[in-house]
């Protein structure tokens, strides 16, 4: 017998206020209430955060890594958009 | 215990030489190999079997402890072994969730464990008998696990590489745990201290084979080693155990179960390290193949949790579901 899989939840963990919450891993759940507890248990056994974000896997929508190279393309050559592009006197001081 | 993880691993691919090439130059830029990025199908089927039996490994592992809980000497130790057990767990978690960025499903891994079709370390169909069991696992099996994986934490595939920090950060309390245990051991009574030294008679040789065969008898190391799975062979981390090891145990006043065990000055390029003498592979081997003391005990218990458990998934299914169509008719 194949049981019903358990939905799979990404999760988020904010270690500290200040930081943002970034992704630490995933975990099986029937909801949302249950992924949080099962997040707290598997990601947070020594202190990890203070605060925790579940989210569907099924929910998000990812950039196609094989189409990473044209997707990005724009960025590489736009040099001046850093600070480095312009060139400043040196007597005008840190800038 | 993970190189175990390759016995019978299957890295034959079949993509074109150019893809090949092109795929080794970012694991040799020291690129990470993200669950989305193209990868040859061997490298994907060498990384679902290692990481599935290290995860394995993690859940078997709780047994052999968990056996102990209830009759800990002390609340401190319960408490430790608890906490302990309850990250063996945990692992297994982090390690399934980095299986299942390749393509196969927690459950799937599940199902081949319970069927007996995939392996887990070989070290926990051992039984532990007395409380000195406990030290001398924390001590030795985690010790050797740590040995394994802390390479591992590099490895070239970005999912389990993360998995592995977080293990190694929580597994030292593990490893620190057990030699407090055999040191309380040693420094009690002639028993307590006759106890520790049955322990380590014990496990020695069995936490040796952790690392798995010799590296002329691994096949697949080579493979694994070019795709930056593995960044030592089982000989090299065996002999790094062991060098690490020895001094620990004559702090104890513990005397390792080997006769030809001494000290070589001329090993590890002139730094020194023990010579040690022949493992029992055909015990090895027994064991792997299913024919270990506790075996079948181990994967009863496993079939056993599951099935009680059914109830439980099945209910906070309905639940959930239950929930979402109130929520809609609400709605």
């Amino acid at each position: 017998m194949t049981e019903t899989p358990t939905p799979l939840w990404e999760v988020f963990i904010r270690p500290r206020n200040g930081l943002s919450h970034k992704h630490v891993g995933s975990v099986h759940a029937a909801d949302a209430e249950l992924a949080l507890q099962a997040a707290r248990d598997v990601y947070t056994r020594r202190g990890e955060g203070t605060s925790i974000w579940v989210v569907p896997s099924a929910a998000i929508t990812a950039s196609d890594p094989d189409a990473a190279a044209e997707f990005f393309e724009p960025t590489a050559d736009k040099i001046y958009r850093h600070p480095t592009f312009y060139e400043i006197p040196e007597e005008v001081g840190h800038m | 215990m993970y190189s175990q993880g390759l016995i019978g691993a299957d890295g034959r691919t079949e993509e074109s030489p150019e893809f090949l090439e092109a795929f080794q130059r970012r694991i040799d830029a020291e690129e990470k190999i993200e669950p989305k990025d193209p990868m040859p199908a061997g490298y994907r089927r060498t990384l679902v079997r290692q990481i599935g039996q290290h995860a394995h490994s993690e859940i078997v592992g709780m047994l052999p402890e968990g056996n102990w809980i209830t009759r800990a000497p002390t609340l401190k130790r319960k408490a430790a072994l608890l906490a302990k057990v309850q990250d063996e767990g945990g692992h297994g978690l982090y390690l399934y969730a980095a299986a299942e960025t390749l393509g196969v499903s927690r459950e799937e891994m599940t199902e081949e464990l319970l069927a007996g079709k995939a392996k887990y370390s070989s070290i926990f169909n051992y039984p532990t008998l007395s409380w000195a069991d406990i030290g001398a696992i924390g001590w030795l099996v985690d010790g050797a696990a740590i040995m394994n994986q802390i390479p591992l934490c590099r490895c070239s595939y970005g999912p389990y590489s993360r998995a592995m920090i977080r293990i190694c950060k929580e597994e030292s309390f593990h490893q620190r745990q057990g030699y407090e245990i055999m040191l309380t051991l040693c420094r009690g009574t002639p028993e307590q201290k006759a106890m520790a030294q049955d322990a380590l008679n014990r496990w020695w040789w069995p936490s040796l084979m952790m690392f798995g065969p010799h590296d002329k008898d691994s096949a697949h190391t080579e493979q694994s080693m070019k795709w930056k799975i593995k960044r030592f062979t089982n000989d090299q981390l065996r002999q790094k155990f062991i060098d690490a090891t020895v001094p620990q145990a004559e702090f104890l006043g513990l005397t390792i179960p080997d006769p030809e065990l001494r000290w070589n000055p001329d090993k590890n390029d002139g730094r020194g390290g023990y010579d040690h003498g022949p493992i029992d592979w055909d015990e090895f081997w027994r064991v792997v193949k299913g024919h270990g003391r506790m075996n079948r005990d181990r994967l009863a218990a496993r079939r056993k949790a599951h099935d009680e458990g059914a109830w439980v998934r099945e209910a906070a299914l309905a639940h959930a579901r239950k929930r979402k169509a109130r929520a809609m008719a609400a709605e």
